[in-house]
């Protein structure tokens, strides 16, 4: 019998072309670009050189759209070019694009998924870390940097070496109301954001196989903030399901070669991992970021905690700095930190199910904080306002927007203000990602909710539980 | 790009845990276009403040750090989002080797497309020396790519480094060009891939 294989393992060696001082050169299957890939095309222009595969790369403007005033004229001039260079780069290089006037625009990893273009098996890239979140339906998807974008696009390849294996179990039965970015906060604090450094992720587990392709994002998504270079989770009828009836779905024929390929791809009994990590899904509760890394997350009943408790000297010195960061003060119960707005975006959390989520808790209830809610996508919005989450979240206070990347990375113009606290539904609680001096608190988008009604963070559990 | 075989410089001391690419270089730079002169935001907000003055309390603004080629840095040192242009930042800057136990992946990666050497040692060794360099701030430091060493007074350490990206700084490569050399393998996968998994290639369903 043949050496058991790990998920991993099946989909490197299916896209192998040569192997070379350690590295193999693989094949790409889909190329994502965005506006922030302009450095890869400008080095394509240096060389004379067309995209080689251009049905194989799609464009999406999102970074950089804004997402109050669509329709009108980008007043900023910068940002306008940012996205105009984008429009002229797709066209000049034959790639399909879903700009900022079509109706499929939105997050480049919402949207992927959404169309169908994101499918079990590929190989995945594009200049944007949270690349990372297409695992979620099997694929080995993993965000790459402007040399290699523009080494995808002139080739279709890329040189990698290969990671190692870690499996990251997590059995057992949420609480209600939590969700996937609970179990990627518990995982981080867990095992650091370096924790998974130079390792593909697999996540397996009841509680993995019982999330939805929504929440299966969330979770690989944030793979990358726990150092990973991918998250995977094996497809399953979870997966197929979701897939039916996408724009670029697959149908007949074509589908049913596929799946044989599918069925194959999960690890073998026995498969060997490099690192094996077990989280108990009963004992998760909703997590908080209080620091300046997704590592500092804690359950929202914890407080802040004490450099003068920390016995490694380097660990105190960054606690010490990051609690000087956040304005706050050691011990201080996570509870009574006060927030000044909430932001409710991102490609880690706004898609149908996020919103929902979070429009359950809002409505009926006003926010004490303003707020922005900007959908993952054109066709989420959508889908929001004629489910009626739009009227929650506007009757709550918050400001209902259109898609981009918007506040969780502020280079549209969507920003945070300086020494402003903001409970968000992102991926990273970074200094100055959200504005210089933004002080970022990342959860999920219940819990976001929650502290918009409360004006500071606050548990979801008895918001949720007044309403049964 | 330019190859790197050894340094020896003058090194600043970055002890702080998780320096994040969006503190190399804060996304609204990311606008700018590549013309040598990243290095003017590296450190943007860390380096000034609202106003733009210095920050005195920053290691790289105060003398000789200023002028530092090398950085010893604290665990996963450029996490985060896969700019390259941190890496631009860094270089531009004079930068060219970076010393910490841990980095981010894809900084690591970009960083040996650019010549910046991104050198890995325990927490141990670099802790040891952040603390020579912070005691004596004129000390030297050199790293040695072929033998994989770093070297500072009396300390001498291997660091680790993958081969792949040891070969390609030692070198200088562009990758396109040694890809170039691969285009009939390529063409070769390119061709059983379309007959072995044909669904792979989209269409509008």
């Amino acid at each position: 019998m043949s050496t058991p294989l790990t998920l991993f393992d099946k989909l490197w060696s299916s896209h192998e072309i040569v192997q070379r001082d350690g590295e193999s050169l693989l094949w790409v299957d889909r190329h994502y670009v965005h506006e922030g890939s302009f450095h890869a095309f400008s080095r394509l222009a240096e060389r004379g050189a067309a995209v080689a595969e251009p049905a194989l790369t799609f464009g999406v403007a999102d970074h950089y759209v804004p997402t109050r005033g669509r329709g009108k004229p980008i007043p900023n001039p910068e940002i306008a070019r940012m996205v105009s260079q984008l429009d002229k780069n797709a066209a000049d290089q034959k790639i399909t694009l879903f700009g900022l006037k079509d109706r499929r625009q939105g997050i480049v990893h919402v949207v992927g998924p959404e169309l169908g273009l994101t499918l079990p098996g590929l190989l995945i890239v594009c200049g944007d870390s949270h690349t990372s979140t297409h695992g979620a339906f099997g694929a080995y998807a993993f965000g790459i940097g402007a040399s290699e974008v523009a080494h995808v696009l002139m080739t279709q390849t890329l040189w990698q070496k290969k990671p190692k294996r870690m499996r990251i179990t997590v059995d057992g039965k949420l609480s209600e109301g939590l969700g996937a970015k609970d179990i990627a906060l518990a995982i981080i604090a867990n095992i650091g954001a370096d924790g998974a450094s130079g390792h593909a992720i697999e996540f397996s587990g009841s509680a993995i196989r019982a999330l939805s392709m929504e929440g299966r994002m969330t979770l690989c998504n944030m793979a990358i903030e726990a150092g990973g270079r991918c998250g995977i989770v094996a497809p399953d009828a979870t997966t197929l399901d979701y897939l039916k009836g996408r724009e670029f779905a697959l149908t007949g024929a074509a589908l049913d070669q596929a799946m044989q390929g599918w069925i194959e791809l999960k690890s073998d009994a026995g498969a060997k991992f490099d690192r094996e990590v077990s989280i108990d899904a009963t004992a998760v509760a909703p997590f908080v970021t209080w620091g300046t890394s997704p590592e500092d997350a804690l359950p929202i009943d914890a407080s802040v905690p004490d450099p003068t408790r920390e016995s490694n000297p380097e660990r105190a010195n960054y606690i010490r700095g990051a609690i000087d960061y956040m304005g706050l003060a050691p011990g201080k119960k996570l509870t009574d930190i006060a927030i000044d707005r909430v932001f409710i975006g991102s490609c880690t959390n706004a898609r149908i199910e996020d919103l929902r989520a979070a429009a359950a808790i809002l409505a009926n209830r006003v926010s004490k904080v303003p707020g922005l809610v900007s959908p993952g996508s054109s066709s989420v919005k959508r889908q929001a306002e004629a489910e009626g989450l739009d009227r929650l979240f506007r009757e709550a206070g918050l400001e209902w927007a259109d898609s981009g990347c918007s506040m969780c990375v502020g280079i549209n113009g969507d920003l945070v203000a300086s020494g402003e606290r903001c409970a968000s539904t992102t991926n990273r609680n970074f200094r100055g990602r959200q504005g210089v001096g933004a002080r970022t608190h990342i959860m999920s988008p219940a819990m976001v909710a929650a502290a918009a009604v409360s004006g500071h963070l606050a548990d979801m559990r008895p918001l949720m539980a007044r309403r049964n | 790009m330019e190859k790197f075989t050894r340094i020896t410089a003058t090194a600043c001391p970055l002890p702080a845990e998780n320096i994040d690419t969006d503190q190399i270089l804060p996304a609204r730079y990311l606008k700018l276009p590549r013309k040598g002169e990243h290095g003017k935001v590296l450190f943007q907000d860390l380096r000034f403040d609202a106003e733009g003055r210095e920050r005195p309390d920053f290691p790289l603004n105060r003398a000789p750090w200023r002028d530092a080629k090398i950085i010893v840095g604290g665990r996963n040192f450029g996490g985060g989002s896969s700019r390259e242009a941190a890496v631009y930042a860094l270089f531009d800057y004079g930068i060219r080797c970076v010393i910490a136990p841990s980095f981010g992946d894809i900084f690591s990666q970009n960083a040996a497309k650019n010549g910046l050497l991104t050198a890995v040692v325990s927490e141990a060794e670099s802790g040891a020396l952040i603390a020579a360099v912070t005691h004596e701030p004129a000390l030297l430091v050199s790293a040695d790519l072929e033998a994989k060493t770093i070297t500072c007074g009396e300390l001498r350490y291997r660091f680790s480094i993958d081969p792949a990206r040891q070969t390609r700084l030692l070198n200088g490569w562009d990758d396109i060009d040694v890809t170039e050399s691969f285009r009939d393998q390529v063409s070769a996968f390119k061709a059983a891939n379309l007959k072995r998994r044909p669904w792979t290639i989209p269409s509008r369903g």
